[in-house]
């Protein structure tokens, strides 16, 4: 009997919740796990995707390098919410969040203990690798 | 080639929880629009079903409908572009008439959102986004569009006030419409009363009175060339330009904040191909899904400069007797947003404006009417100049 072949479903592992369990760019919660935010760069034309991906529409090339999320971005918006999707209301609450690198721009979360007066658009912020109560892995936006 | 008119409009009423299934939703629709264009199923070439796929149990609701409404063996299709899917519906019926495939098509919009609880459906609006790298934070429809609310602050200093007196001017004619689910009259108090559901926070710095609620609909838009539309209709509304565009699904791969480009870009592509400006317009339907929307969409349709839209509702230029009335049927706000069906209803309410037919909320002798229809959070823009 042939041996079933087992799928590669670290990307479940993504967010309070994740809708996708397989991608490409699997190697993301990899780095993740070792505390670093990664970004993928085209090697044919330099190109820098965040997130990351897999495949460069320039190019329509598939010839990908990790590069580190590093230095800081600064605060474009956020919003505080006090409703929740399902399956997100034990992270309530909490900011989702936009950070500008120049290059690139970053969605994600503001750390949990960062309080809301604290928070202004324009900002310097960075983001770093997070693990969430329930084991699974995200990034969040801290003060630089 | 000659003109592409519309020769019928309906919709239901827009309520919560619709008692019954939705191939008997989408008759009530369709059959107001039938009856106001004054034709037979015979006369229809061709159906177009707009919805979004994730509220419906059905599979492929098209040829349900279809069978339901007697518009079998007539092609039939489903078409999806989130809450501006029956826009994009009129869109692809006026290419399908222009090109002279058919002669009259139907644009079929719908939505029973009560089929699932209120919750489920936020989380499926969250994943109208990115469901890869944006859902897993928790996203959710009035969070991405509080995101830009807090950048239109920050940039020209628009107040929490200026956005709670959008919601005041859409319960006015909420209150009139009576189509609309929420006809209760709201006041600008009530947003800083912390015993008003409408002072609620739910995704800072937008609240309860901010968003609008779900709802149960459906619409129908009847489309036909220009010799049929002058043979069956006295008061054939024409379609004088459409345009559409797309941006990033993720705001990570967006510039903007303040607005939205795909709006401006629409915008830009209808009032060319109508060849009229944005002084032209005598009355607009503007996709209104949060207050923050339609303060966007006065400048993104060029009603207002960028920065100045609080100015228009402060002064209240966007109410009927204004320089230019926006959402005199109450909007989504008061209406409802029955995602699929909500198109078809703001192309229904300038058709009867500029047929003269909106009764209480009939603004002055209209001649070029505007709809502006967005897709998720600014992810499809659809812009419709309309015109008698």
């Amino acid at each position: 009997m042939a041996k079933k072949k087992e799928m590669d479903t670290r990307f479940s592992k993504f967010g309070t919740v994740s809708f996708t369990a397989i991608t490409k760019v699997n190697d993301f919660i990899d780095y993740l796990e070792q505390g670093k935010v990664m970004a993928t760069r085209c090697k044919d034309c330099g190109m820098v995707f965040f997130p990351p991906r897999a495949d460069c529409y320039r190019c329509l090339a598939s010839n990908m390098e990790w590069v580190e999320v590093s230095g800081t971005g600064k605060l474009v918006t956020y919003s505080k919410l006090e409703y929740a999707p399902i399956g997100f209301g034990d992270d309530l609450p909490y900011a989702i969040a936009l950070l500008d690198y120049g290059d690139y721009k970053v969605f994600g979360r503001i750390a949990k203990d960062l309080p809301e007066e604290e928070i202004r658009v324009g900002m310097d912020m960075k983001t770093v690798a997070n693990t969430l109560p329930n084991g699974q892995v995200n990034y969040v936006f801290e003060k630089a | 080639m000659g003109k592409v008119g519309i020769i019928g409009v309906g919709q239901s009423s827009f309520v919560r929880g619709y008692p019954g299934s939705i191939r008997e939703l989408v008759f009530e629709g369709f059959k107001e629009a039938m009856k106001d264009a004054d034709i037979s199923v015979k006369d229809i070439d061709a159906s177009i079903v707009c919805s979004a796929p994730e509220y419906d149990k059905q599979r492929s609701p098209a040829g349900v409908f279809a069978e339901y409404l007697g518009l079998t063996p007539q092609p039939t299709f489903y078409l999806e572009s989130l809450c501006s899917s029956s826009s994009m519906g009129l869109k692809t019926a006026y290419a399908l008439v222009k090109s002279g495939l058919h002669d009259v098509v139907a644009v079929i919009g719908f939505q029973k959102m009560s089929e699932i609880s209120s919750a489920e459906s936020q989380e499926r609006m969250g994943r109208g986004a990115d469901i890869q790298w944006e859902s897993p934070f928790g996203t959710m429809m009035p969070a991405y569009y509080a995101m830009y609310a807090r950048a239109h602050m920050e940039k020209y200093g628009t107040a929490p006030e200026d956005l709670a007196l959008i919601r005041v001017k859409a319960a006015t004619y909420g209150q009139i419409n009576e189509k609309a689910v929420y006809r209760k009259p709201v006041t600008l108090e009530q947003f800083s009363d912390p015993e008003s559901p409408m002072s609620g926070p739910v995704a800072s710095p937008l609240r309860v009175g901010d968003c609008c609620a779900n709802a149960d609909g459906s619409s129908c838009v009847i489309v036909a060339n220009e010799e049929k539309a002058k043979a069956f209709s006295k008061k054939p509304v024409w379609i004088l330009g459409i345009g559409a565009a797309s941006t990033a699904v993720k705001l990570a791969g967006r510039d903007l904040f303040t607005g939205l480009t795909v709006a401006e870009q629409a915008g830009e592509q209808a009032y060319k191909m109508a060849g009229v400006t944005p002084k032209d317009i005598d009355v607009a339907e503007v996709h209104d899904c949060f207050t923050i929307a339609e303060m966007m969409a006065y400048e993104n349709l060029g009603f207002a400069k960028a920065g100045e839209g609080k100015e228009l509702i402060r002064a209240k230029e966007t109410y009927k007797e204004g320089s230019i009335p926006v959402n005199v049927d109450g909007g989504l706000l008061s209406k409802g947003h029955p995602i699929g069906a909500t198109g078809g209803s703001q192309i229904r309410t300038i058709v009867l404006q500029l047929r003269g037919e909106a009764g209480d909320m009939q603004v002055k002798d209209p001649e070029i009417g505007l709809v502006h229809n967005i897709g998720g959070v600014g992810l499809y823009g659809n812009v419709t100049i309309l015109g008698r």
